[in-house]
């Protein structure tokens, strides 16, 4: 197998892609900014942006995380002109990443037409630059592992996510970093992980965050748990919160982030996905695509995805490795998995064999190889409001050390 | 080639429901716990039967683990769902209760 390999970036940081990314600033420059990427034709140019016109300190530290994430070697930033984004601040931090970054306003470039040409030769440019980047031997201890579960059924917590769970402890062994995340699909579980955290006062953060998500998910008026979990075979949110836990591994809990915030060190870390304060711009993540956003703003170079049901998405930025728990979904959509560990079910593999398979996907696309997801050229993007406030000091003992 | 396996697995010793692994049709033996009995329905993968006789309000434990309560009572073998347990925490949503083009009957 190939050798993993990073773009060196000048914080240190290597990414596994080299992507040019085109932002819109709101959702007023979106069709432009999608026709730049259309017309690019290029596997490594993708589209991301902000649909609002309404500041939000959330969505703009997002865009900044993303725009500077180490797989992302040049921005171009699209604005209408006259939306709340402050386009200039992003500017200036993507510069000072050393990246290449050009911001285009179609109210001063000409419209719809002009912005389009300019905007392919500014893609152009941006390519050349990024082409510059040095490539360099990349080890095990360097990967960021996000993972997510979505159209989960009642096989998803016996086979896809207890081996994500395996491939994430032996990441963990290693010194990588793994990030699990919607504390909505933890409720049921506070307890049980609160016992894994490093420290005691981690773990009552844990449970906070957790009773915060039960909280929100109430006056929401529905929990994470949607029609298909139930054709599925799943019966309640905490039965679905048991088996979305397992893709957790049994490592300790070495900190709780929000999403953007980047793991100061190696260990498993559990993302808090639910907003602080009262609610007040609905559900936490409308979407499994806005998990897999903040996953990756906080540095998750790939992203392993489980589905029972069978989901087909993958994401701008950082490939998507689909792991499919259901063997009847595999028959079904077996052109978008990456892995088929419905096996488990009919005795024909164990959750170490596919661990371990799910382990060798993550270096192979490290070492370059196309997900399943990115040959298919997903690149879904999706992000919303929301409010947070900081971690406290007791959500990272590591960082003190 | 490999040995016929049970379509129902039990994920934790302290479990009074088992997961089906190999869809089941109405009729089928099972065996449960060394319990003959016959599939009352067609029951779908990831779905849970019922490893004992259970009472409403019994705890429901799956991985070990609480997962809800039940609702009404339900036999050996007997379909543990939406129909007959609950969530302690946050109630579960059908497509029905959402309304729209399909809430209709």
């Amino acid at each position: 197998m190939a050798e993993m390999r990073g773009f060196l970036r000048s914080d240190g940081r290597k990414g596994i892609r080299n992507v040019v990314v085109v932002a819109y600033l709101v959702e007023c420059a979106h069709h432009v900014a999608r026709r730049i990427v259309t017309l690019s034709d290029d596997m490594d140019v993708h589209l991301i942006g902000f649909p609002g016109c309404y500041p939000n300190s959330y969505a703009f530290q997002i865009m900044t995380k993303l725009c500077t994430h180490p797989n992302v070697g040049g921005v171009l930033l699209l604005s209408l002109g006259c939306e709340s984004f402050n386009r200039e601040a992003l500017r200036q931090v993507v510069a000072a990443s050393g990246r290449p970054v050009e911001t285009l306003v179609i109210q001063q470039a000409g419209g719809t037409r002009a912005t389009i040409e300019a905007g392919r030769a500014a893609v152009a440019r941006l390519k050349v630059l990024a082409d510059q980047t040095p490539v360099v031997p990349m080890a095990r201890h360097e990967l960021v592992v996000g993972t997510i579960c979505g159209g989960s059924d009642g096989t998803s917590g016996i086979t896809a996510n207890p081996a994500v769970g395996r491939c994430f402890d032996w990441l963990v062994e290693t010194g990588a970093t793994c990030i699990f995340e919607e504390t909505g699909e933890l409720v049921g579980c506070e307890r049980i992980m609160s016992d894994r955290a490093v420290t005691p006062e981690l773990g009552a953060e844990i449970e906070a965050c957790v009773q915060k998500a039960e909280r929100y998910y109430t006056i929401m008026g529905f929990g994470s748990f949607a029609p298909g979990n139930a054709e599925g075979g799943l019966t309640t949110q905490e039965e679905k919160s048991m088996g979305a836990y397992s893709k957790s591994g049994s490592s300790p809990i070495s900190g709780l982030i929000k999403p953007g915030d980047i793991p100061p060190s190696g260990g498993l870390y559990l993302m808090d996905v639910v907003p602080d304060g009262e609610p007040r711009f609905g559900f936490p993540n409308i979407s499994d695509n806005a998990e897999i956003v903040e996953l990756i703003a906080s540095g998750s170079h790939v992203i392993l995805f489980t589905t029972g049901r069978g989901s087909v998405v993958g994401s701008a930025i950082s490939p998507v490795i689909k792991v499919c728990a259901n063997p009847e979904t595999y028959v079904r959509l077996s052109e978008d998995m990456d892995v088929n560990a419905g096996r488990i079910l009919e005795g024909k593999a164990t959750l170490d064999e596919v661990g371990a398979e799910i382990l060798g996907l993550v270096e192979a696309a490290a070492a370059g190889d196309r997900t399943v997801s990115e040959a298919l050229g997903h690149q879904e993007f999706i992000l919303t409001y929301k409010s947070f406030e900081p971690v406290g000091p007791a959500c990272l003992p590591t960082r003190a050390a | 080639m490999s040995t016929p396996i049970s379509p129902l697995i039990l994920l934790h010793p302290d479990d009074n429901v088992l997961v089906v692994r190999a869809a089941i049709r109405a009729g089928d033996a099972l065996d449960i716990d060394g319990t003959r009995v016959t599939a009352a329905q067609d029951v779908t993968v990831g779905h849970k039967l019922a490893r004992r006789t259970l009472a409403a309000g019994d705890k429901v434990l799956k991985y070990g683990a609480p997962i809800g309560s039940m609702t009404a009572a339900v036999d050996v073998g007997g379909h543990v769902h939406m129909h007959n347990m609950k969530s302690d925490y946050i109630a579960s949503h059908t497509r029905q209760v959402v309304g729209g083009s399909e809430g209709g009957h």
